[in-house]
């Protein structure tokens, strides 16, 4: 039983390591200049951002997503470093708690061209300012797709997540966003696993069919407990008669 | 192995989940009731003079027998939901009642007395118009069946068709009424709208057209609604647009004769459609020659129409209702007129003469909280003096039948209603008068010491005497026989007992009607009738204050929405007395979007109700100044959700300060592909015990506990087999952040959800493997707790752990919900309603994704079943063991004040309350619990106790001297 373990876990690690394939690029903005990497089917959409002290939105560009359709979607991310104005802003909002916010819009993965892929709408999500001015711009985004390739939704997190009123002394740290970026499908939820169960059962009854002793009747197995058994009563039942005897006889 | 590991599968299911009724316990802790639906057709079974059965067809497709004494069923056939089992006609002569189901697609004959079916057979196709039977001198052999094009005659003893004959010119002419009067024809009816009646005549004996005629009507366009056939075979119809009547003699087919009303004195009340009822006492006779007209209302006329004349032989102003009825050789008219505002007067008269008979009132009180009389229903019987008594049954508009009889005693009233159950809560019953008063001492405020302790002594006082009444009943009740002690609950000593397992039970109807029902005995309480509920209204119970806030009563609303409009009014009301509340609820001008409660109390303890109408501006209810500034306070932590499942949109928004709302987060679904089926959060009254679960190495498995999580389950709109799926969204509803995203390929709806702590399991059909299929996730945070002491969904950065499993289900099902428990400390259980009747108490343990394939000490440790895929039924899970649910709709569960017990309601065509108990009774003593024994026990230790010690004492002393 044991040996089986690190079986089960290669199997949980394969199961988790293909639900995450998706995951794909860490890009740490500072390559705002370098040559955007359109490949075959990759496309860009913009990534916007609003932050505003009356929390009234107001959307500006962060970024660009280069999004990659096909078997295995995939994302990257180009974006720009907050200018000196936005870093106040963002800490003008983080103290007054308002909320940090992105969009982008709503895409199709799968289409070939440009009119296919876009579609009317945005996708938003939000996130406590201070959090993002507290983690010192370190935001995890996930983007989600549907199975046809639709992206449904969008999530944003920060690391760490909470709000503890730290100041933030040093702008430098509001400068560069530091962004972890995946896409992820559904999941394919598993169907009852019949095949592996009748294996088990087959090789349980295989195993039970190798092993002779558990072959053996009843009466087999313990027939010297019977038999001693069956010695011990009768050498009680035996023994009584002559003692009852012997009372009848005084 | 294999045996060890058999050994203990069996062991662990013998320990866990043996539990089933006792014989003795059958009926002591449940009830059910029994309903049919709205009737449709009724008739008195008239065949015995001393028969006590009135068969009953219904709106909810079930036809059955009940007795007039009691207002029991004798019995009951349910046939299936919908259009399929539909019952278009019912047809009753003597011993036989024709029924004819599913837009004519079935004939069936079933025997009154036992209620067994004759026969069935299948019609030919076509769509149903109308049935009848067919007599031959005196006797009633056939039934005739009129379809789009066909005409149809059976034999009535076993159904075979006699001929079957395609009707002339059917594509013109809507064909829609069938006549017989025993002279040897049938007439089948057809209209042209706006042109001609068509008559045609068949031969009863080969179906042979013996006549066929058209007749110029101009101003017809509906038989069924303007005519009927009275006397010697006069088609007789009345016509709103020129104030007339029209006779016509179907023997000789002429033309119409008209008869202006105005030559008659009569004159119809502004916007009425006139209406005819003429009566046919046996199908193998002519009908009466006598018949009512309906001019208004309130307007009846009885009218006699002899050679051609139409003579008034009496008018009834002001009538609602009116019936005919025969007994023997003796036909009588009922009709109903309003005596005062509370009560209606019922009379017979002489169906020839229009006189009025001697001692025949009847007085039919009106519910104040009930609809208005709909439909009467007369059972005459002839009286030992020969004279005619009677018996009536009064429909009224919420669905209630009541049955009379003279002068006026209330036999029985059976609420229909309750079979259309829409929405239930179950709330606490108040405490007694003492309790109460001992309760309102800690909430008035304090004024004074000496007050105080007078206060005190007062209240004491009044529980002593309190006590001394109900020792004195004790001792009362013990000399009476048992027999004569009566526990009739009323609502004037309905009180909370020891562990609140008593409570009221608030059920909402689809008609409109809403019932108290007393949770141990299923008695009705109270009811009240919303007589302005459009026909398709949503409705969402909401209890706004609890018992708990004495001496504020305890309050509900009653959300009512118009699916159309979206318009939308609140009803507030008392849920123990039934009461309308004097707090007037906010009239609601606006469409309704969304509503929710928050956890925010007023200062008179009501849970504050926000609304959401179309411009996405919030109102509250109550929305006094004490609660406007404490959305404001919490206007930032105070975010809802909304769905448009048309387009597929989720999003999510927050309260601003001065209750307008903004957007903060947008999922898409893109509608196209897949469509929301259905959005389940979690119950807010929900405990979660423990935080975790100990894994078998004594490590710790934490729960992801987000209360704010919403499962949203999706359908693929491509329904093909292999294309199909199902979709689990689970989303955060503050931040819309997706936790997790699965697809069920191959599959395709129903899908049936429960969503609790931190689980969710679903139903699905398998369209791979033809059959149905269960899953469940759980959520887990993993190892450690993020942050132990509160959930913040704002933040809480890391994704749970997911883990999901499947299994096989060996039947479909109509419903599921889970256990509740006050505490939730005992284990949960599924409840799964079967279309079977059956209510399945499935415990949650076999759904756990962690069931392992291959066992292992750590598994066995942790008491995780091993994974087996398919999902049995056992027999004593059972909980309603042979007490048949039909039709099953939704299930509702509430914790009791016993930590082991949950009340279950299952409600649908019946209705049935029990409790169940899914981790057996483990803080409650059996109920042969040998008290005497440990008594005994005690006080013989005591005494030895105290004799070793004296015994003790001597010989130590003894000693001593030594």
């Amino acid at each position: 039983m044991a040996r089986l373990r690190p079986f089960n876990f290669v199997f949980v690690s394969t199961f988790l390591f293909v639900v995450w394939t998706g995951f794909v690029c860490c890009n740490n903005g500072r390559r705002v200049g370098d040559a955007l990497e359109t490949e075959f089917s990759g496309f860009s959409v913009p990534l916007e951002h609003s932050f505003e002290v009356d929390d009234i939105a107001k959307f500006s560009v962060r970024g660009a997503l280069i999004l990659k359709g096909g078997r295995e979607p995939s994302v990257s991310v180009t974006q720009n470093q907050l200018s000196e104005e936005d870093r106040i802003k963002l800490k003008e909002v983080a103290a007054v708690d308002g909320l940090y916010r992105i969009r982008l819009p709503r895409v199709f993965l799968q289409g070939d061209r440009q009119t296919e892929r876009q579609l009317e709408g945005y996708l938003t999500t939000f996130v406590r300012a201070c959090a993002m001015v507290e983690s010192h711009l370190s935001d995890v985004i996930t983007l989600h797709t549907d199975v046809s390739g639709y992206l449904i939704g969008v999530s944003i997190v920060t690391l760490p997540g909470a709000c503890r009123g730290i100041e933030i002394e040093d702008e430098v740290d509001l400068e560069v966003f530091n962004t972890t970026l995946s896409i992820m499908a559904p999941a394919n939820a598993p169907g009852p696993e019949t095949a592996l169960f009748l294996e088990r059962m087959e090789q349980e009854s295989e195993k039970k069919g190798k092993n002779p002793q558990e072959q053996k009747s009843f009466f087999a197995k313990y027939w010297y407990l019977i038999l001693g058994g069956a010695i011990f009563l009768m050498v009680t039942n035996s023994a009584q008669p002559p003692a009852g005897g012997g009372r009848e006889q005084s | 192995m294999a045996m060890l590991i058999l050994l203990w599968l069996k062991c662990i299911i013998l320990c866990s989940t043996v539990e089933a009724v006792f014989e003795d316990q059958v009926g002591k802790f449940d009830w059910r009731q029994q309903y049919v639906g709205k009737v449709r057709f009724s008739h008195f079974d008239a065949q015995v003079q001393s028969s006590k059965k009135v068969l009953l067809a219904t709106e909810s497709n079930v036809f059955a027998a009940l007795n007039t004494r009691t207002g029991e069923l004798f019995w009951r056939h349910v046939d299936k939901a919908g259009a399929e089992g539909n019952i278009d006609a019912l047809l009753h002569h003597g011993q036989d009642a024709v029924l004819v189901v599913g837009n004519g697609r079935l004939l069936r004959s079933w025997d009154v007395s036992v209620g067994g079916l004759n026969w069935e057979i299948v019609l030919d196709s076509g769509s149903f118009q109308a049935a009848c039977l067919v007599g031959l001198t005196d006797t009633v052999r056939h039934v005739a069946v009129l379809k789009k094009n066909i005409i149809s005659l059976h034999y009535l003893s076993n159904g075979h068709q006699k001929w079957i004959e395609n009707l002339p010119e059917s594509e013109n002419v809507d064909y829609q009424a069938v006549y017989s009067d025993g002279n040897g024809e049938v007439y089948a009816l057809g209209v042209v709208p706006h042109s001609h009646i068509a008559v045609v005549a068949y031969s009863v004996e080969d179906g042979e057209i013996i006549k066929q005629s058209s007749v110029e009507a101009p101003w017809l366009s509906n038989i069924l609604a303007s005519c009927t056939v009275v006397g010697q075979g006069m088609l007789t119809c009345v016509d709103s647009a020129t104030m007339s009547l029209y006779t016509l003699d179907l023997n000789q087919q002429s033309q119409m004769t008209q008869i202006p009303l105005q030559s008659l004195g009569l004159e119809v009340a502004p916007g009425f459609h006139p209406v005819l009822v003429s009566h046919q006492p046996n199908p193998a006779h002519k009908p009466l020659s006598e018949f009512f007209l309906q001019l208004g209302p309130d307007q009846y006329l009885l009218l006699q129409l002899s050679e051609g004349q139409i003579v008034t032989l009496r008018d009834f102003k002001p009538a609602f209702l009116v019936s005919f009825a025969t007994t023997g050789e003796k036909t009588v008219a009922a009709v109903m007129s309003p005596k005062n505002k509370t009560a209606c007067s019922i009379n017979l008269f002489g169906a020839e003469t229009g006189r009025r008979l001697l001692d025949t009132t009847l007085i039919f009180t009106v519910d104040p909280n009930g609809g208005k009389p709909e439909k009467l229903y007369v059972q005459a019987y002839l009286k030992k003096d020969d004279s005619v008594g009677y018996r009536v049954m009064v429909q009224t508009e919420d669905h209630a039948l009541t049955f009379i009889q003279q002068p006026g005693r209330l036999m029985w009233t059976r609420e229909e209603a309750l079979s259309e159950v829409v929405t239930m809560e179950m709330v606490d019953l108040p405490l007694t008068g003492t309790q109460a008063e001992l309760e309102g001492e800690f909430g008035k405020k304090a004024d004074g010491l000496m007050s105080m302790v007078l206060k005190r002594l007062s209240s004491q006082l009044i529980l002593l005497q309190a006590w001394i009444a109900h020792l004195w009943k004790l001792f009362y009740d013990a000399r009476k026989p048992n027999s004569q002690v009566k526990n009739d609950v009323t609502i004037e000593n309905l009180s909370r007992d020891e562990f609140n397992l008593q409570k009221m039970m608030v059920m909402v109807t689809a008609s409109g009607k809403l019932f108290g029902i007393d949770s141990k005995t299923g008695s009705i309480l109270w009811r009240h009738y919303l007589d302005n509920i459009p026909s398709n209204a949503a409705f969402k119970l909401m209890v706004q204050r609890t018992t708990a806030h004495f001496p504020h009563p305890p309050q509900c609303t009653l959300l009512i929405k118009d699916k159309d409009t979206g318009l939308a009014m609140l009803h507030v009301f008392n849920p123990i007395f039934g009461k309308k509340s004097h707090v007037s609820p906010p009239a609601l001008p606006q469409p309704i979007l969304q509503s929710l409660m928050l956890p925010l109390m007023d200062q008179d303890y009501a849970k504050v109700l926000l609304l959401v109408d179309d411009q996405y501006k919030v109102s509250a209810f109550p929305s006094t100044k004490n609660v406007l500034q404490q959305l404001q306070e919490m206007a930032s932590s105070i975010f809802f959700y909304l769905i448009d499942s048309n387009q597929g949109r989720l999003s999510g928004y927050r309260l601003r300060m001065d209750l307008s709302t903004e957007q903060i987060w947008e999922v898409a679904i893109p509608a196209d592909i897949q469509r929301i089926v259905s959005v389940k959060g979690k119950r807010a009254n929900e405990h979660v015990h423990s935080q975790g679960r100990v894994m078998g190495d004594r490590s710790v498995l934490y729960k992801y506990l987000n209360p704010n999580l919403l499962a949203v389950v999706t359908e693929s709109t491509d329904t093909h087999l292999e294309r199909s799926f199902v979709g689990i969204l689970l989303i955060d509803g503050v931040t819309g952040r997706i936790i997790h995203e699965a697809v069920q390929r191959k599959a395709r709806g129903p899908v049936h959800v429960v969503h609790s702590e931190n689980w969710v399991v679903y139903e699905y059909w398998s369209t791979k493997s033809r059959r149905n299929e269960f899953s469940v996730i759980e959520l887990y945070e993993g190892m450690e707790l993020y942050n132990s002491t509160v959930f913040s969904s704002l933040d809480r950065p890391h994704a749970p752990q997911v883990l999901q499993q499947s299994y096989i289900f060996p039947s479909s099902i109509s419903t599921l919900e889970a256990t509740l428990t006050e505490k939730g400390i005992t284990s949960r259980h599924l409840l799964i309603g079967l279309p079977s009747g059956g209510i399945l108490s499935l415990p949650k343990m076999f759904l756990d994704p962690r069931r392992p394939e291959i066992v292992s000490e750590q598994s066995r440790e942790e008491n995780l079943i091993p994974y087996a895929p398919e999902l049995l039924i056992r027999t004593e899970w059972f909980i309603n063991y042979n007490q048949t649910i039909s039709r099953v709709r939704g299930i509702y569960t509430a914790p009791s004040g016993l930590e082991s017990t949950c009340l279950v309601v299952a409600y649908g065509l019946d209705i049935y309350q029990t409790r169940v108990y899914p981790s057996k009774q483990f803080d409650v003593l059996k109920d042969d619990y040998d008290y005497m024994l440990i008594s005994s026990v005690l006080l013989a230790l005591f005494f030895a106790t105290m004799i070793s010690k004296r015994l003790a004492e001597v010989k130590l002393l003894n000693r001593a001297w030594r």
